[in-house]
């Protein structure tokens, strides 16, 4: 029972930090398409800026939560995906870096140097994730020692590939419609342009992943397997998110940018919860023998631990929402000019 | 060349590079918060340029230290899964409530703090920089309950073939994370007032901005002054805490190898660890090691012979690094005595000041020195006593490690020379001009 209720934990914490970091990750990976001159550009590290840190933290904590209630998960998913992993992991310090460090020195070379940097390592995790996170839903091979007997190039297989297609659309989609919220003229024009037909990319490649999903994947087992009684709310997050899909493109069309992007919220966080549902009760299903499996009843921690971490959890983390939903609110308003002017904006 | 030898490397590169901008996290966050208090205060428009000007090089620095901290969490997976799978049940959960309670809040009010001036009252502006310096300093003290774990296991169970948690409350109370605490602080505000007095001395000699580099000057040598004092202090009590602890450690830092009753400490000893004894002895007090280790002059001191030869930790290494960081430890005690009976004449004394710019890299030395010892002198294990270095690392193959490694020196590489050339060119060109400020605030 603890260690489901962490299964549950664990892929909200995932969604959560694919929402939040969604939005960056996008904005950076257009900045080439969108941005025409240094001023669109700083908006554009504005927009994101006072966030990205925050956003990324939730990265740390769903990492942290696997390494604590799902230990042999953490293990071999973290060895066995270790040239992902480690290619995320230098895309996010040079992501990181990119931000607070191009504003600092006024120099052409010094910008365009961080400005590639951005778009590449902002591109590579949103692909590389999609990825990662497709071939868990299909399962990796991983032997009854959970050594994973795959390499970086067995990850690239059509699913995967099509997940990373998935992931780095939702995060276009998403990061577009925050510029959109964020900016005005005509960079929001292009912003919201680019939104809507990066949407019906998005569609396409969200219906084809989930027919995919029917061939590759266990995940609809869940779905239909179960007695009604279950059956009724976790149906729920598939239609949900196939209506957040809907709404995007409908509040696009009557041009509620915070709507639109919400919406966008919906379909992340559903997307991955659906996956997630589809999964229990694995955390890592292996392609190679069903029975070698990492599941929430043999890769969970302790009782003890669970409990303890469960009472930090709900002390903590609506601290943790609270305050970071007011610095949303905070930072909020469109980037303006008066804004670029500050010595410590980026 | 295996895994194992690679990952180590990899993971002391990688923490050791991390370890570079913590302190200065640590410790500046508290010194512009208590600037920032200063000019909430008395008003005094001075103390905003303080806090401004030493914040943009804090905000540089910060940014090192948070996204070499992610590759750090993830290498326990990736590199150490053996490690992970056996205990995670305690290590893993305190590095997750690290982030939860600490590592959220810093990284979220970091950029309500800067970008904050203009929008937030003086009050509330202040309230942000001290929610980044208390959640740092509160992360600080979760990483080191972790790394006390590893040190000196507490709290745990041998079961279902791993460590599992049986006293929450043991753990986090360990003693052995008390002491941690207290000397890594100590160690991270040296650094800080170590750092701001350089850069101080460096506008002092030239005669610019002295008003407000004096007072720069004599906030960071009140900081690094009390925790000099604290740290010589502590770290005395910290011999006991070891040998009590680790009793590998403390010989192979002391390099003593045969068990002696009131061992003595001798100032020079050059180690010879192929033959198991030391080239040199010289200079014995006599049962000053004892009286250190044990609080009794005739107590005695197991040497590294009378441990089973796998037991013991590369004694040079653990030697050395420990002779650093006392020698320093006592250099700065010194150092930050003279700048207190200088404090009101500093700058009448170039030459004490030229020091003071050139000692910038010292604490650097000192901490990392520090967790050589630490981490060094704990092997072969990477849990003490409970787990094996060599059984932690992850089935992964060589070439793998051999990438990323290289991936790793090469990257921060760029990265520690982007973030020198930034801080130093920030540090030189000084505090804004007082006249662009009031314009500012005109338009």
């Amino acid at each position: 029972m603890l260690a489901s209720i962490w299964f549950i934990l664990w892929g909200v914490l995932w969604a959560v930090y694919f929402m939040l970091d969604g939005f960056d990750l996008g904005i950076g990976t257009l900045m080439p398409f969108l941005a025409k001159n240094e001023t669109d550009k700083r908006i554009m590290y504005n927009a994101m800026g006072p966030f990205w840190n925050g956003n990324e933290v939730w990265l740390i904590a769903a990492g942290g939560v696997t390494f604590a209630a799902f230990p042999t998960t953490y293990a071999v998913m973290f060895s066995g995906l270790y040239s992902a992993l480690m290619l995320i992991l230098f895309s996010l310090i040079f992501r990181g870096v990119s931000i607070e460090f191009r504003g600092k020195v006024d120099h052409p070379r010094w910008k365009n140097g961080w400005d590639i940097c951005l778009t590449v390592s902002s591109f590579l995790p949103a692909l590389l994730l999609g990825v990662a996170f497709a071939n868990i839903f299909q399962g990796i091979p991983i032997d009854e020692a959970g050594i994973f007997r795959g390499n970086l190039f067995s990850l690239l297989n059509p699913y995967g590939l099509l997940g990373g297609l998935f992931f780095v659309l939702m995060f276009l989609v998403h990061g577009a419609l925050w510029l959109a919220v964020k900016s005005e003229g005509d960079l929001h024009e292009r912003a919201a342009s680019l939104s809507s037909k990066l949407w019906l990319g998005l569609a396409v490649v969200a219906v084809a992943f989930l027919a995919a999903t029917w061939f590759y994947t266990r995940l609809y087992d869940n779905y239909l397997q179960n007695p009604l009684f279950y059956m009724v709310p976790i149906v729920l997050i598939p239609l949900g998110t196939v209506a957040a899909l809907v709404m995007i493109r409908l509040y696009v069309a009557k041009a509620q940018w915070w709507k639109a992007w919400f919406s966008s919220c919906g379909v992340i966080v559903g997307a991955t919860l659906f996956g997630v549902v589809g999964l229990y009760p694995n955390l890592l299903p292996s392609s190679l023998n069903p029975a070698f499996s990492l599941t929430v009843y043999n890769s969970s921690s302790s009782p003890l631990t669970l409990k303890i971490m469960l009472v930090v959890a709900l002390i903590f983390v609506p601290i943790v929402i609270a305050y970071q939903s007011w610095v949303y609110h905070f930072f909020s308003g469109k980037v303006e000019p008066a804004d670029l002017l500050e010595e410590e904006a980026y | 060349m295996n895994a194992l030898f690679l990952s180590r490397f990899q993971f002391a590169a990688a923490t050791f590079f991390h370890f570079l901008f913590i302190p200065l996290t640590l410790g500046l966050s508290v010194l512009i918060a208590i600037m920032e208090t200063k000019y909430v205060r008395t008003g005094d428009e001075e103390y905003k340029r303080m806090a401004r000007f030493w914040g943009k090089i804090f905000l540089i620095n910060f940014a090192i230290g948070v996204v070499t901290g992610i590759t750090l969490e993830f290498q326990f997976g990736t590199n150490w899964s053996q490690y992970s799978r056996y205990v995670g049940d305690i290590f893993g959960s305190l590095l997750a409530i690290e982030a939860t309670v600490a590592f959220f809040l810093e990284s979220t009010f970091i950029a309500v703090w800067a970008l904050g001036w203009n929008r937030l009252s003086a009050k509330a502006h202040a309230v942000s920089i001290w929610l980044v310096a208390i959640a740092s300093n509160l992360s600080a003290v979760w990483i080191l309950i972790a790394n006390s774990w590893m040190q000196h296991p507490v709290g745990y169970v041998i079961r279902n073939g791993r460590a599992e948690l049986n006293d929450f409350l043991a753990v986090v109370k360990n003693s052995y994370a008390i002491h941690e605490f207290i000397h890594t602080i100590s160690a991270a505000y040296i650094l800080t007032g170590f750092f701001v007095m350089g850069v101080s001395a460096y506008h002092l000699l030239r005669k610019q901005n002295t008003g407000f580099f004096e007072k720069s000057f004599r906030m960071a040598l009140n900081m690094a002054l009390i925790f000099s004092i604290v740290a010589v202090v502590q770290g005395h009590m910290n011999g006991a805490k070891v040998a009590a602890a680790q009793p590998t450690k403390l010989a192979a830092m002391e390099s003593l190898w045969e068990t002696k009753q009131g061992a003595p400490q001798y100032l020079i000893v050059i180690p010879d660890e192929n033959n198991q004894r030391n080239r040199l002895e010289w200079g014995a007090i006599p049962g000053a090691l004892s009286l250190l280790a044990y609080h009794s002059t005739d107590a005695t001191v197991k040497g590294l012979n009378d441990f089973p030869e796998a037991d013991r930790p590369p004694v040079t290494l653990t030697f050395i690094s420990f002779r650093i960081m006392v020698g320093l430890g006592v250099l700065f005690l010194v150092l930050t005595v003279i700048g207190w009976l200088k404090r009101n004449k500093l700058e009448e004394s170039p030459g004490f000041l030229k020091i003071m710019l050139y000692s910038i890299p010292l604490p650097y030395i000192a901490a990392e020195a520090g967790w050589a010892l630490a981490e060094v002198g704990r092997q072969p294990w990477v849990v003490y006593g409970v787990m094996r270095t060599s059984d932690a690392v992850s089935p992964i193959a060589t070439s793998q490690v051999m990438i990323s490694l290289a991936a790793f020196v090469l990257v921060y590489s760029l990265l520690g020379a982007a973030a020198f050339f930034l801080i130093a060119s920030h540090a030189r060109r000084g505090p804004e001009p007082v006249e662009v400020e009031i314009q500012e605030r005109r338009d």
